[in-house]
């Protein structure tokens, strides 16, 4: 029963940058002439990058694996190799069994043709044939929910029926191997919850799985095993959980949640205030410690005052990864030292993030030291930069990107007002719950 | 070609290797089979998508080359006096347009086919041969429709074809050929040049003055006639003129010339197109 179906022996693939930017004729021919004229040949190291390096695994028929690492890790070209979008550069791959591949939802969907048009040429595009995609054609839209709008040029589709769509034809698929990209990043709670159960039911059926995410929710519920690369090597391949926290604390550390300047002269500062140490942390841990979404955050800085008698505060401006200022803050409110002159010594300054109030991603930390509240002595870019994770204690059936700048953990009430007389009072209370 | 697929027993799962190129030259024609029911659908996809959402849809198929036959006739035929071989000058021209709007758009959309279709590429496996053939085969439904047109016309001129309208097959054979042969290349071309989108319609404009659409072949030199003939579509074009009006009898070293120089671009334009096909998701 667990055969190996899938084997990877020391698979590699290159890229070479300039052949991308050599994009029209003149510039190749122009390249050619300077390569002819023995001068300014391209570094040939310089250019060329490995997008994946000597990565070795095998795969048992029925497993379910998750393949994680950061952005430009190779764990899209890896996909991409196996499903012979592209060949490697060394090594190979053996694979026994049907592939089919779903790198992207929708691929090959036209947005003039009606949704039983698309169905039938997107079944084609992923390899299925017309009768195998007639016999699965009412479970696919059935699984779509667009039972309506079947006859409508998908054009019209609102974008959660357009994914639904999509997904559900390349779910129907009946190839014995599946490799899928990231396609859980789209879509509502419903659909993610879907899509995972399709998924957990083919893996049910005997037939294996890749599966790429960023999502460590997902990779979690989902995979027994993980493969974690970086930079296009394997770093780990073992079970989800310890190789999921070992990556989890890798991006904790690469980050720049701690600090320190011993040297008094060369820390960053102005004459009157330098910096000694700055650093983030949960506030039941230290620095390289994971922060998740449900803890509160400290976040230290400590600073010698060389100059007697100054009214310094510090101000704060907190980034997240799509350069969104979140919140800016300053201890204005602070009850010891705020408006009282400070004596020159070594002072430490915290500011407390409470806990579910974060969305998850990175953050970077901008420090202003201000002297009489308005005139900047330094000002320190992403001095601190720190990363908040997801927990899956902190979320119920959804498993996608939760949207918004900040995450907060928010009071509810909800209570049944009254009670319209002959109504069935079990609809009402329903109705008054929801909203 | 990288890929491997060995094919099953009965009962066995297909075992693929996938590894760096080594071999020269692999159609592996058994793939394009497989994959003969993603031709199909795209080429339908082609002709279903062309005419969407336009008031008079597959209309516009027949007012194209209509409208260009009138424009020639008034032009070519009656300012410029162009001989046509004794033939009414609309039919002379529509008899060499159909073949030639078929070719030119064959190669219009075969050579842009590749970076045309850049999503499926990056995104799904299939033989990369589809894509053009797709491109050469969906204007085939045109030229049945303008077909239709030139037989309404043969009856108003009351010509009748010869015998030969049964080898007319062959000389849209050939037309396609050198499309798919040209748009082999020009097609893995574009996707490392873009020049070759800039260049594709003067190509076709060159093209067509140096074929017989607008003049006979009567009018070449004699001594020229070897070197015109280089350009298979002297052959196709004389082909439908001799097969459907009858009139002038075709010379089929012509043809032969013509026919060998496509087997050469074709042959070429595979090894290359095979020879590039697997970088095309790396460069697109």
């Amino acid at each position: 029963m667990s055969q190996t179906v899938i084997r990877v022996e020391n698979l590699s693939k290159q890229y070479v940058l300039g052949a991308l930017r050599h994009d029209t004729l003149r510039d190749q021919l122009a390249a050619g002439m300077r390569r002819l004229a023995g001068r300014g040949t391209a570094s040939p190291d310089q250019n060329r990058i490995w997008a994946l390096q000597d990565v070795s695994f095998a795969v048992d028929q029925g497993e379910i694996i998750g393949v994680i690492g950061r952005n430009g890790s190779g764990k899209s070209t890896l996909l991409k190799i196996l499903a012979r979008i592209t060949r490697p550069t060394r090594g190979r791959a053996t694979i026994r069994g049907q592939v089919g591949s779903l790198l992207e939802v929708g691929t090959g969907f036209h947005a003039e043709l009606t949704g039983r048009e698309n169905i039938y040429l997107n079944g084609a595009i992923l390899g299925m044939s017309r009768q195998e995609t007639q016999r699965k054609f009412d479970e696919i839209v059935a699984f779509a929910e667009v039972e309506k709008f079947i006859d409508t040029p998908v054009k019209r589709y609102s974008s959660g029926m357009y994914l639904r769509l999509a997904f559900a034809v390349a779910a129907h698929l009946e190839s014995e191997i599946l490799l899928v990209d990231e396609v859980l990043a789209v879509g509502d709670a419903a659909f993610q919850k879907k899509c995972l159960g399709k998924m957990g039911s083919i893996v049910d059926e005997g037939r294996t799985i890749l599966f790429v995410s960023h999502n460590m929710t997902a990779i979690q519920g989902l995979c027994s095993r993980a493969i974690w690369l970086d930079l296009g090597q394997m770093l780990e391949d073992g079970p989800t959980q310890q190789v999921v926290s070992n990556y989890l604390r890798s991006n904790a550390s690469g980050t720049h949640a701690e600090q320190t300047w011993d040297d008094f002269a060369s820390a960053p500062g102005s004459d009157e205030v330098r910096l000694h140490r700055v650093a983030a942390r949960p506030r039941d841990g230290q620095p390289q410690d994971a922060i998740t979404v449900l803890d509160p955050v400290v976040l230290e800085f400590e600073y010698w005052n060389q100059q007697p008698g100054l009214h310094l505060n510090l101000s704060l401006f907190v980034h997240n990864e799509q350069g969104i200022m979140v919140f800016n803050t300053a201890p204005l409110h602070e009850p010891v030292w705020h408006g009282r002159p400070f004596p020159v010594g070594l002072f430490r300054s915290v500011c407390h993030i409470p806990g579910s109030l974060l969305n998850d991603g990175t953050y970077r930390v901008t420090l202003l030291v201000v002297k009489d509240q308005a005139i900047v002595l330094s000002r320190h870019a992403d001095i601190l930069t720190f990363e908040v994770q997801d927990s899956s204690a902190a979320r119920g059936a959804w498993h996608g990107q939760w949207p918004g700048v900040v995450r907060p953990l928010l009071e509810w009430e909800t209570e049944l007002r009254a009670t319209l007389s002959g109504a069935p009072v079990e609809r009402d209370s329903s109705t008054t719950a929801r909203s | 070609m990288s890929v491997k697929v060995t094919q099953p027993r009965a009962g066995e799962p297909p075992l693929t290797v996938v590894e760096p190129a080594h071999r020269l030259l692999d159609l592996d024609l058994r793939a394009l089979w497989q994959y003969r029911e993603l031709l199909y659908f795209l080429i339908w996809r082609d002709v279903k998508v062309r005419y969407k959402q336009t008031a008079i849809g597959f209309t516009w198929v027949i007012i194209q080359p209509l409208v260009t036959m009138v424009i020639f006739t008034v032009i070519f035929g009656n300012f410029a006096n162009i001989p046509s071989d004794g033939l009414p000058y609309p039919i002379f021209s529509f008899t060499a347009l159909l073949p030639w709007s078929y070719f030119a758009q064959a190669l219009g959309q075969s050579g842009r086919s590749l970076v045309g279709n850049a999503g499926l590429i990056s995104k799904v496996y299939f033989p990369r041969l589809v894509i053009p053939l797709v491109a050469v085969s969906s204007p085939l439904v045109d030229f049945a429709v303008s077909f239709l047109v030139l037989l309404g016309m043969m009856v108003w001129f009351s010509v009748t074809p010869t015998w030969g309208v049964l080898l007319l097959p062959v000389f849209l054979l050939l037309a396609a050929l050198t499309a798919f042969a040209v748009g082999l290349w020009l097609s893995a071309l574009n996707v490392r040049y873009r020049d070759v989108s800039q260049l594709m319609p003067f190509l076709v404009q060159v093209w067509m003055y140096a074929s017989p659409v607008i003049y006979p072949v009567s009018t070449i030199p004699e001594k020229w006639r070897l070197l015109y003939s280089l350009n298979p579509m002297v052959g196709v074009i004389e082909g439908f003129r001799w097969a459907l009006l009858g009139k002038s009898s075709p010379d089929f070293t012509v043809m032969a010339v013509g026919s060998a120089i496509v087997l050469l671009l074709l042959a070429g334009g595979l090894v290359y197109f095979k020879r590039v096909e697997s970088s095309f998701a790396d460069v697109i």
